[in-house]
């Protein structure tokens, strides 16, 4: 059996959020009710003309900015002409010839390593109708007509199903990071083409790839890759070639089937948009979108390792915005870092693990963590008992503070009266007394003993230095 | 004496364009129920649309059979502006199919005869209006102009065509043909009147990315401006191309005229290839623009629609019979050029002729204020008459209108004598964004000659 490089490259179509569609004034919101979001503009009638939304311009060059692409001096637009149902017009207005954004890279962490993928442009154009085969029918949707969309596509320059996805979770969290987009699968705000080409070590020259369009969720681009891999080395390890097409991934059999000839052999005839005029992207404009960028991903995860949070950590707090932002605004209340982090970690997102809860629906703000954090650092209350105030503020959404206002819960901190637990406890442990003297590890269980007599609510620092105090003077 | 100090009322209008109507053929939808009662500078005016122009429940057909039962939703930005000022539609006019083609013969509501000789054409594409302010109907009508749309047609039927700046107007509710190309613009009967219209239709449009800022001016009062001193010229090679010295003569009286009004004239030379490549250019960008504009036509979302196996058989059955043979030959050119393999070759050479020609003009406009030229090389052509068009006649003499389009420049035709009873034009062009200029010498020549206010048909005097 041969060996084979598998060789990778992704188109991603990713829906803006823009309050606007990005060539009419028709509301940009996901409905379920099909033809409410339309005008004229969208359904492409006689006399309309395109008006360019500048919060559509705005969002996709954040991307091209966040994928470190050049940017260049002036916007252009173009027609793609064909004929589809899903396309009022006939054409498409997208970027072809200059692109919003070119030669980027995005860098990602697989394993614990960063890898750098190549972006090959990132362009600027309108979605079509979303089209609905019931039965001998088609219905015709055309809400999605005239939605923003970027196509953000990489050099072929990724080797494994795992890296793609890896990528695509990656750049997803970065579009969440700018909200830019909802980049929900379920809803088509993100759409992936995949093209797939083998090649031998020993060979210069890429394979001949084949093209997987709009697969609908990350895990079937894992499947679809894997299958269309393997489809190839046996082709390949059978002598056969590789013929340049579009095939399309069947979920239900985990195979790919073949759709019809190389894209190459459509002619879309582009030409520029005549309706559009060339908008010179300012220097001043250009960088009061960088200036206002939000910290991506990757730099934050940077930060937080400067703060001595371990890589583990930091990759969970970054996974997702809302979490990380959680997080920062922590920080702001004055919290250490990493006492911040385990608080986080150890309540927050367990909570949200178990209950499968979405941090933004949580009743549990930043603040309220603070405050309880603040009255453990303080010791007016164990550890103990702030997991167990977060824990029931959690449960019956109830402000923490609240909780602790109206109980009585208290750490015990006065010496005299620590000091006759402690006594207590060890004179019914004299024996352990001998091993404390002969240098043996039995703190620890003193410790542990004083804890359950108090049920936690002892100071553990002070429980700690009387504790020594006492056995030494024993 | 302008439109706004004497005019037909809107039920003589209506009673007029009724009784023409079968004579000439003017009208798609005559309208006899209109109401307005906004009062604005033009309250109570009659006037007339070309049927290219999206008026909100009142049909709107571009005089295609794809288009023949289609009532738009929402009004052009003209139609909107021309409301607020209280003018009176009398109705829809009819143009070549989608407004491609010079001849007023292919709309699907029959020909547009020219109103000094029944056995002419009147030209187009803007051939109703053309006709129904000949006729007198109305003392203006909208227009679009691709090429030559409104100033050809006004040409052959002795009124006055204005297309604006590039811009000036908002093209948004107009058909599109070739985007780059169209613009809207007005026929009248005299400059004063087509300097009214334009100031009440322009300005910036948020709807219309290419329309201009607001430029502030009253071209009405403008036009008045001394004209003396002021630099033109016309092209050596497109007068030699011409063999009728009627034409040549009425051109060479203007000459005069204008040089007794202190104008001074230069014969420009230029080179004749350059000028022979400009209709084979614009036939190229026109065709691939308005083969992509017209492809919202399929049947599927608006128009006639007959049941199909499938979507692509619906919209291949309707392209198929709803187009005549002259749009499809265009549309079929249009893809042609804009194939992968032609591209470079046609459609982006066509670009770099237009481009040439523009810089050239431009050039010329460092030194001149404007450019003067007749606006054809004969008169209206009889139905059966047939045209040579690789001729330089054609090619350099009755094609030149196109710069404009080109150049986006401001340029106006206005009639400026007869020939074997039938009239003709001449044409002045000026500097993007200086729409006062051509239309200042135009009214200062128009007051030299006897050709201000004419009516053709049975009114004519």
């Amino acid at each position: 059996m041969n060996v084979y490089k598998v060789v990778i490259g992704l188109e991603t179509h990713c829906e803006l959020n823009t309050k606007k569609k990005v060539f009419s004034n028709s509301n940009n919101i996901y409905s379920q009710s099909p033809n409410t979001n339309i005008s004229a503009i969208d359904l492409g009638f006689p006399g309309i003309l395109p008006v360019l939304n500048k919060e559509s311009v705005v969002k996709a060059l954040q991307v091209a900015i966040a994928l470190n692409s050049k940017i260049p001096a002036k916007l252009t637009f173009d027609r793609k002409n064909y004929y589809y149902p899903d396309l009022p017009k006939g054409y498409q207005i997208t970027q072809s010839k200059y692109p919003i954004g070119e030669e980027g890279y995005a860098l990602i962490d697989i394993d614990g390593e960063t890898r750098k993928v190549l972006i090959h442009d990132i362009h600027l154009e309108e979605d079509s109708a979303s089209l609905d085969h019931v039965g001998d029918s088609t219905l015709v949707d055309y809400n999605r007509a005239g939605v923003p969309l970027i196509e953000i596509v990489t050099e072929p320059c990724l080797n494994s199903s795992s890296e793609a996805v890896a990528y695509l979770e990656s750049l997803r969290n970065m579009l969440l990071y700018l909200d830019v987009s909802e980049a929900r699968a379920d809803r088509g705000q993100i759409r992936c083409d995949v093209n797939v080409s083998l090649m031998k070590d020993t060979d210069t020259k890429l394979g001949t790839k084949v093209e997987m369009k709009n697969i609908n969720s990350f895990a079937n681009v894992k499947d679809a890759i894997d299958a269309e891999v393997n489809r190839q080395r046996e082709a390949l390890d059978k002598g056969e070639a590789i013929i340049q097409e579009t095939r399309r991934y069947d979920e239900i059999t985990k195979t790919t089937h073949r759709m019809r000839d190389k894209v190459e052999s459509i002619d879309y005839k582009y030409f520029t948009e005549p309706n559009i005029p060339d908008i010179s992207l300012k220097i001043d404009f250009i960088s009061s979108v960088k200036t206002n960028l939000p910290i991506l991903p990757y730099d934050r995860k940077k930060k937080y390792l400067e703060l001595g949070i371990s890589l583990v950590d930091a990759n969970t707090l970054v996974r997702q915005k809302d979490i990380s932002d959680y997080f920062n605004q922590i920080l702001g209340e004055g919290i250490e870092a990493k006492t911040a982090c385990n608080w986080i970690i150890s309540v927050v997102i367990s909570y949200l693990n178990k209950t499968f809860t979405d941090i933004k629906n949580l009743s549990l703000t930043p603040k309220m963590l603070s405050e309880v954090i603040k009255l453990v650092e303080s010791s007016k209350i164990s550890g103990k008992q702030g997991k167990e105030l977060l824990t029931k503020s959690l449960e019956d959404n109830i402000d923490p503070i609240e909780i602790f206002n109206k109980s009585n819960m208290t750490q015990i901190t006065d010496i005299g009266e620590i000091t006759n637990i402690i006594t207590k406890i060890i004179d019914a442990n004299l024996n352990l007394v001998e091993d404390y003297r002969k240098g043996k590890n039995v703190f620890n269980f003193f410790i542990g003993q004083v804890m359950k007599e108090t049920k936690g609510t002892v100071n553990p620092k002070i429980a700690s230095d009387i504790l020594k105090q006492e056995l030494d003077k024993r | 004496m302008s439109m706004l100090e004497t005019h037909i009322t809107y039920d003589e209008a209506v009673s007029r364009a009724k009784k023409y109507q079968d004579r000439y053929n003017s009208f798609v939808t005559i309208i006899d129920d209109y109401q307005n009662e906004n009062s604005g500078i033009l309250k109570g005016i009659p006037y007339a649309l070309k049927d290219n122009l999206s008026t909100k429940g009142i049909i709107t057909t571009a005089s295609s059979n794809m288009l023949k039962d289609y009532i738009p939703s929402f009004d052009a930005t003209v139609y909107e502006k021309l409301k607020a000022s209280g003018a009176m539609l009398v109705g829809k006019t009819v143009l070549d199919e989608l407004a491609m083609g010079g001849t007023g013969t292919t709309g699907h509501t029959g020909i547009v005869k020219n109103p000094w000789d029944e056995k002419r054409m009147i030209g187009g594409s803007s051939s109703g209006s053309a006709s129904a302010v000949a006729l007198g109907i109305v003392p203006f009508a909208i227009g679009s102009d691709t090429g030559d749309s409104i100033r050809k047609p006004a040409s052959y039927a002795g009124v006055v065509g204005f297309k604006p700046t590039y811009g000036r107007v908002s093209r948004y509710g107009l058909f599109a043909f070739a985007s780059s190309l169209d613009h809207v613009g007005c026929l009248t009967r005299n400059v004063l009147d087509s300097a009214i219209v334009i100031d009440t239709i322009k300005g910036h449009d948020k709807h219309d990315l290419t329309s201009l800022l607001d430029d502030d001016k009253s071209y009405r009062d403008l036009i008045k401006n001394d004209i003396n001193g002021k630099k033109g010229f016309y092209l050596k090679e497109i007068i030699e191309s011409i063999d009728s010295d009627e034409i040549l003569d009425c051109f060479n009286k203007n000459l005069k005229s204008l040089k007794d009004l202190g104008v001074d004239i230069s014969e420009v030379s230029i080179d004749k290839n350059l000028l022979r490549a400009i209709y084979p250019a614009y036939i190229t960008i026109s065709s691939a623009e308005a083969t992509s504009n017209n492809s919202n036509l399929t049947g599927l979302l608006f128009g006639p629609r007959e049941e199909q196996p499938s979507f692509d058989k619906i919209m291949m059955h309707q392209r198929t019979i709803g187009f005549s043979n002259l749009i499809k030959r265009r549309f079929v050119l249009g893809s042609y050029v804009l194939q992968k393999e032609n591209q470079e070759k046609l459609f982006l050479n066509a670009q770099r002729i237009r481009r040439m020609v523009v810089n050239k003009i431009n050039e010329l406009f460092k030194q001149y204020d404007f450019y003067i030229l007749p606006a054809t090389s004969s008169i209206a052509p009889l139905f059966d008459d047939e045209i040579d068009r690789l001729s330089d006649k054609y090619l350099i003499a009755e094609n030149h209108l196109v710069i404009g389009n080109f150049g986006g420049y401001p340029s106006i035709t206005i009639p400026n004598g007869f020939v074997n009873k039938m009239p003709i034009g001449i044409n002045i062009t000026s500097r993007q964004k200086e729409d006062e200029v051509a239309l200042s010498i135009a009214y200062h020549l128009e007051q030299t000659m006897n050709y201000k206010d004419q009516i053709a048909g049975d009114e004519r005097v």
